[in-house]
């Protein structure tokens, strides 16, 4: 078994225990390759893909562009701020006005859920979603399983608790999709506001006691408060968020055991962890950045090679 | 499906140990060389090669590499079988080195190719050269031929050359099966 079984990347929910597998094994030697003196190879030479990001984004945007061009596809970059979208044209008719300049795959960031799923139903290209409103964020959960198995040695049997905005977040909802496929236990830690009212349905334990979630988890994933996507207050402050659920190095010291402290990206520094975490030798947090290249390197290859001639 | 036996054990055998002694007629202590093994089958061969240096000419300090060359190849999308990748175990530099590719069977020369192009991005060798325990005869499609042969074959198209290490296939013997 060496090909995955989906022509796209629309969420870890459509995926089996199997690609991720070959999607990690296939980025272990994508690794290596980054780590070489050049750092390129010519696999998708004749691949072209764009990248369309309808909303902002740093992280994920340069590290698709540069898992594109380290497997030499040629790149187009599109954001909507400087484009026709804001001029009226739809979803569709921008995509298809890109893909009849012969582009084979696209990568696309979109605010409303389900928007990848929706594109892959109506244009011929394989589709990568890079986040699709608060619904998932498939490559970023593979980069954090990653990540785990990589500090780790596994990622079956470990436990995860995801901290924070669990709410607003397309990262919980994929690592939880992608942890328990490979038999993980999630938890996930928050203000209630913050906690989707159903969640337990999905089988992940719900605790609102910081301190204790730490105590039981081997990983802590820490998320961002996402402001920008909120139209209420969902705390009395941001001050008060962070004594409730902000992780410092007292609280890590006070633990009778060493976790590993994961971040999505971008952190706010003193809110959801502290400096002297974020910095520590128990955050793995550059290292997520650095697999994030190679773990997409591995996406970006095993769908092209199912793309016909 | 029929097979014959091109070489056995004891040819084998002797084989290797004329590529290593012509291995070292020119590169005397392998100093300023390096052996890189062309993943899947011939890092077995590289393996072996190193091993009678080591053992039976006490040539100590050989520097042993594998390449991987799967994601340099020309039939990317072109072939109906998927494309597996293997490990590359390259932990020195080769820049300036004298490099010698070694795999099993040199046939289209495709392979040879793709290391060529994959070996540059751990450096710029002084040169390279191939070593090939067996090569198919008329069947290059591209002008590559080897520094060192062990047997050259006539095979034609429709039958394959498999060679079986000890290691792996409990036996040392070179077969040609019709496909």
């Amino acid at each position: 078994m060496n090909t995955l079984s989906v022509n796209h990347l629309l969420g870890i929910k459509y995926l089996n225990q199997k690609d991720i597998q070959l999607i990690f094994e296939t980025a272990d030697h994508f690794k290596e390759v980054i780590n070489r003196p050049i750092k390129k190879v010519p696999s998708l030479r004749d691949i072209t893909i764009a990248n369309l990001f309808f909303e902002n984004s740093t992280r994920t945007k340069l590290s698709f562009e540069l898992a594109e061009k380290r497997l030499s596809a040629d790149v187009i970059n599109f954001s909507s701020a400087q484009s026709s979208v804001k001029k009226g044209e739809t979803l569709i008719d921008t995509v298809n006005n890109i893909l009849s300049m012969k582009v084979d795959m696209v990568v696309m960031r979109h605010p409303n859920p389900g928007a990848g799923v929706f594109l892959s139903k109506h244009v011929k290209a394989s589709i990568i979603n890079a986040g699709d409103g608060a619904h998932e964020h498939p490559t970023q959960a593979l980069l954090d399983s990653y990540s785990i198995r990589e500090k780790l040695g596994e990622v079956g049997g470990k436990k995860v608790v995801i901290v924070g905005d669990i709410l607003h977040s397309r990262v919980a909802l994929s690592n939880i999709f992608a942890l328990q496929l490979q038999g993980a236990e999630v938890m996930v830690c928050g203000p209630k506001t913050l906690i989707p009212k159903y969640i337990d349905k999905l089988g992940v334990k719900v605790e609102t006691n910081l301190k204790k979630a730490l105590q039981w988890c081997d990983v802590a994933n820490m998320l961002r408060v996402q402001n920008e996507r909120m139209d209420i207050s969902y705390f009395p402050s941001t001050r008060e968020y962070t004594q409730q659920f902000g992780v410092t190095k007292d609280l890590l010291d006070s633990l009778d055991k060493k976790i590993t402290i994961m971040h999505p990206g971008p952190i706010n520094r003193g809110v959801e962890i502290t400096s002297d975490v974020a910095d520590s030798k128990q955050a793995i947090i550059l290292d997520q950045v650095q697999n994030g290249v190679a773990v997409r390197m591995a996406v970006i290859y095993l769908l092209a090679s199912k793309i016909k001639q | 499906m029929s097979q014959k036996v091109l070489l056995n054990a004891k040819e084998v055998n002797i084989i290797l140990h004329r590529l290593a002694c012509q291995l070292i007629e020119k590169h005397n202590d392998f100093s300023n060389t390096v052996l890189i093994g062309l993943q899947p089958r011939g890092i077995y061969l590289a393996d072996r090669i190193a091993k009678i240096l080591k053992e039976d000419y006490n040539i100590t300090n050989v520097k042993l590499g594998y390449l991987d060359i799967t994601f340099y190849r020309d039939d990317f999308r072109r072939n109906e079988k998927p494309l597996e990748a293997n490990k590359t175990k390259i932990d020195f530099l080769v820049e300036d080195k004298d490099i010698v590719f070694i795999d099993d069977v040199l046939h289209t020369g495709r392979s040879i190719r793709a290391a060529l192009t994959a070996v540059q991005s751990f450096g710029r060798p002084n040169e390279i050269e191939l070593l090939a325990l067996i090569d198919r005869r008329f069947s290059r499609h591209l002008p590559i031929q080897p520094n060192y042969r062990g047997r050259q074959v006539d095979v034609i198209n429709a039958e394959k050359v498999k060679v079986n290490w000890k290691e792996h296939d409990t036996e040392d013997a070179v077969y040609l099966i019709d496909k």
